[in-house]
């Protein structure tokens, strides 16, 4: 691992690639998965800076723990969704071919970390005192493994073709075999459906459901708290479609070794960022196109189809391997 | 967690106004249903009792903010029975012009409302659009978008012109895509059907006992149709068909309604091609002579009944309202029945409920209903003032 002086280190934390960047770009990505969205619809969407001023509004607005709440859960249960997923970020390979830290096994620590945020959610959501949030909570916990068995799966591929749980390896090994992006081609599209799943959104938006349990876990949700759920669901798509855009096409990958140093740098986040809205953008077109499913309907999808194809993906990719790999 | 009783409404996003059903839930599934329902009664057939047939034109209209024109039309219907007066065959075209364009717009609107319910927004952006060319077409004749003030006593008060006619004719073309379009989005799109197919079933047989009407009923292979059982305005000219399916369940209800959108352009192709020249207007008395009436029209969500009772004065004596919507209420309870809970906003919509047209009131006491006691309005405030001063709220 190479030596990174602290300032440096600091910068990358709290400025750029880390908090304040994941911060805007979240917002950002919120502001085109409504506009992309509204278009779609022949709306006019809102406008740049509405996920801000709705972020900014909703922080300074009456924040209510309701009495039947448990107050700290209840408190904790946003903070801990959102810290999760900070800490995921920092995982990412952006600017480099690593993130802040790596090791063998890095690809793991995140995908467990970004299931932190759904258990937040239940718990949020079953200490809310609400039967709608009770609901939505029970929801939130029942559909957690319809999706996570195919999403671990599913990114697993191309850890298995190339031999290592590091996301380094796994983008250096992409950008010299472009093979095996088709080799994993499958493997991609259950990571989007399963990354839907994850994000809650359409046809899998079951735990808050607006039309059946109003709001599910976020029902007694207000102000500053309400915030940090939305803010965490707005970062917890950047990292999921980071996350895909890193394990499957390559994250920041061709590097380019451009002088000065910052210079690569930039280039390599634009080409992650850029990765990673086309996953985005792929997401809300799935969006539009469907209906919300029921619960069952869901988990009888994900044991019929993603769980089977996935252990297809697993055997095409473990077949090659065996024929002495790409 | 053992069974729950969820309570849908009486402020819930599913529900556009506000009702309550109150459902016992086993996990997902629904055990049981109480529908209640008095939260929106608005007094109206008392109102119309204070105000001349004039006045009522306008109140009548205010019934509905979707198939407002239903109940206008029942309304003159009932006055010009008493009168006896035949009204020009100009108007009566007319009239059935707005009848069916006002079920054009409801039914797109239903469209988008039922795709909003199972969480298909685009669905819904894209039928309240092509509703908006409906919406023009009917302010562009009356001048307004949902209370048109077409009727009079003895005819209309807007006459169509040729470039009316015109603008009709076009836009009739434009919709028919659409809806060719729409049908097949509903017949083919795998999480519609997922959603609509095998839900909220709803028997023949239990239909009719339950009096189920309109879209509801002929989605259960019912053929009930008031412009063809009973046919009013100018049905008798204009050949449609009578939609039905067989499939009793939600998808059969957006089947059905996709189809009617496209026999009501059929009937406006026709109406407007077949428009008859002469009066729109004949002059009606202010007072209308002793005598009842009773009127029914096929409202877009199925049959609506007015009552009248006059006194030879300028004000109705009774008036009664029954809207469709509170015939298919029961059979509403019974679809609900062993569903998912998921399934409850769309089952309820797929009678495309008006809640507002059909309130009742109810006497509660204790939450427990009671059979009903009149006081007197001396009496009321009596139990005003005591009711607050219990509670020590007293000015």
């Amino acid at each position: 691992m190479e030596r990174i002086d602290i300032l440096l280190s600091i910068v990358y934390l709290l400025l750029f690639p880390g908090f304040l960047f994941l911060f805007a770009f979240s917002l950002f990505t919120e502001y085109l998965d409504r506009k992309i969205y509204a278009r779609i619809q022949r709306r006019v969407g809102p406008p740049f800076l509405q996920p801000f001023a709705d972020l900014v509004k909703l922080s300074a607005k009456e924040d209510i723990v309701p009495e039947k709440a448990e107050h700290f859960m209840f408190t904790a249960a946003p903070l801990i969704g959102l810290a999760a997923i900070f800490a995921a970020f920092l995982y990412l390979p952006i600017v480099s071919t690593t993130g802040l830290h790596s090791f063998n096994g890095d690809l793991v620590v995140v995908l467990y970390l970004l299931t932190i945020p759904t258990l937040a959610m239940f718990l949020g959501g079953w200490y809310s005192g609400n039967v709608f949030g009770q609901k939505g909570g029970m929801r939130v916990a029942s559909l957690l493994f319809s999706y996570e068995i195919p999403f671990f799966l599913a990114l697993l591929t191309p850890a298995l073709l190339q031999g290592s749980w590091k996301m380094a390896d796994i983008t250096r090994f992409e950008a010299t075999h472009p093979l095996e992006f088709v080799v994993s081609l499958l493997g991609f599209f259950i990571g989007l459906i399963a990354l839907q799943g994850k994000l809650e959104r359409l046809p899998f938006d079951i735990p808050e459901a607006e039309t059946e349990i109003v709001a599910g876990p976020l029902v007694e949700y207000s102000g500053r708290r309400l915030a940090l759920f939305r803010l965490a669901r707005d970062a917890e798509m950047v990292v999921g479609a980071g996350l895909i855009a890193v394990v499957f096409l390559a994250g920041p990958e061709p590097i380019l070794p451009l002088e000065p140093v910052y210079l690569s740098w930039l280039v390599a986040a634009l080409v992650f960022l850029l990765k990673t809205l086309f996953v985005i953008f792929l997401l809300i077109l799935l969006k539009s196109a469907v209906a919300r499913i029921r619960t069952d309907q869901m988990i009888s999808f994900a044991y019929q189809w993603l769980i089977p194809l996935t252990l297809v993906q697993i055997f095409i990719a473990i077949i090659v391997r065996f024929f002495g790999g790409i | 967690m053992g069974y729950v009783k969820l309570p849908i409404g009486p402020q819930h996003p599913a529900l556009k106004e506000p009702e309550n059903f109150t459902i016992t839930l086993d996990g997902e599934r629904v055990v049981n249903v109480d529908i209640r329902i008095g939260y929106i009664h608005r007094g109206i057939e008392k109102l119309m009792e204070t105000r001349t047939y004039t006045q009522n034109l306008y109140l009548v209209e205010r019934i509905c903010g979707i198939c407002s024109y239903a109940h206008v039309y029942n309304f003159t219907q009932n006055v010009e029975e008493i009168l006896g007066l035949q009204i020009p065959k100009r108007a009566e075209y007319i009239r059935t012009l707005f009848l069916e364009l006002e079920r054009l717009h409801s039914h797109f609107l239903w469209l988008g409302v039922a795709g909003h319910e199972i969480g298909f927004d685009t669905l819904f952006m894209y039928t309240w659009q092509d509703r908006e060319v409906v919406q023009d077409l009917l302010e562009m004749i009356s001048g307004n978008r949902v209370n048109y003030a077409m009727n009079a006593i003895g005819g209309v008060r807007r006459d169509v012109s040729q470039e009316h006619r015109k603008k009709v004719l076009e836009s009739m073309d434009y919709l028919e895509k659409r809806a060719e379009f729409y049908k097949n989005v509903a017949i083919n799109e795998k999480t519609i059907l997922a959603r609509a197919e095998n839900v909220g079933i709803l028997k023949p047989q239990v239909a009719l006992r339950l009096t189920a009407v309109g879209p509801t009923a002929r989605a259960s292979g019912i053929s009930v149709d008031i412009r063809k059982d009973d046919p009013y305005a100018s049905y008798l000219d204009t050949p449609f068909e009578v939609i039905t399916t067989d499939t009793n369940d939600v998808l059969g209800r957006v089947v059905v309604r996709v189809l009617e959108i496209v026999e009501s352009i059929k009937i406006i192709r026709y109406l407007m091609e077949h428009l008859p020249e002469g009066d729109i207007l004949k002059k009606a008395p202010r007072k209308i002579p002793e005598g009842e009436s009773i009127s029914h029209t096929e409202a877009p969500r199925g049959e609506d009944i007015h009552y009248l009772h006059s006194n030879g004065t300028e004000k109705p004596d009774r008036y009664k309202v029954r809207t469709p919507t509170l015939a298919n209420l029961p059979a509403t309870a019974e679809m609900l029945k062993e569903t998912y809970l998921a399934d409850v906003p769309i089952i309820v919509a797929a009678i495309d409920p008006c809640m507002g047209c059909m309130d009742r009131v109810l006497l509660l006491k204790d939450g427990q209903e009671k059979p009903g006691e009149l006081i007197s309005g001396e009496q009321l405030r009596r139990y005003g003032i005591k009711w607050y001063a219990e509670r020590g709220w007293n000015a």
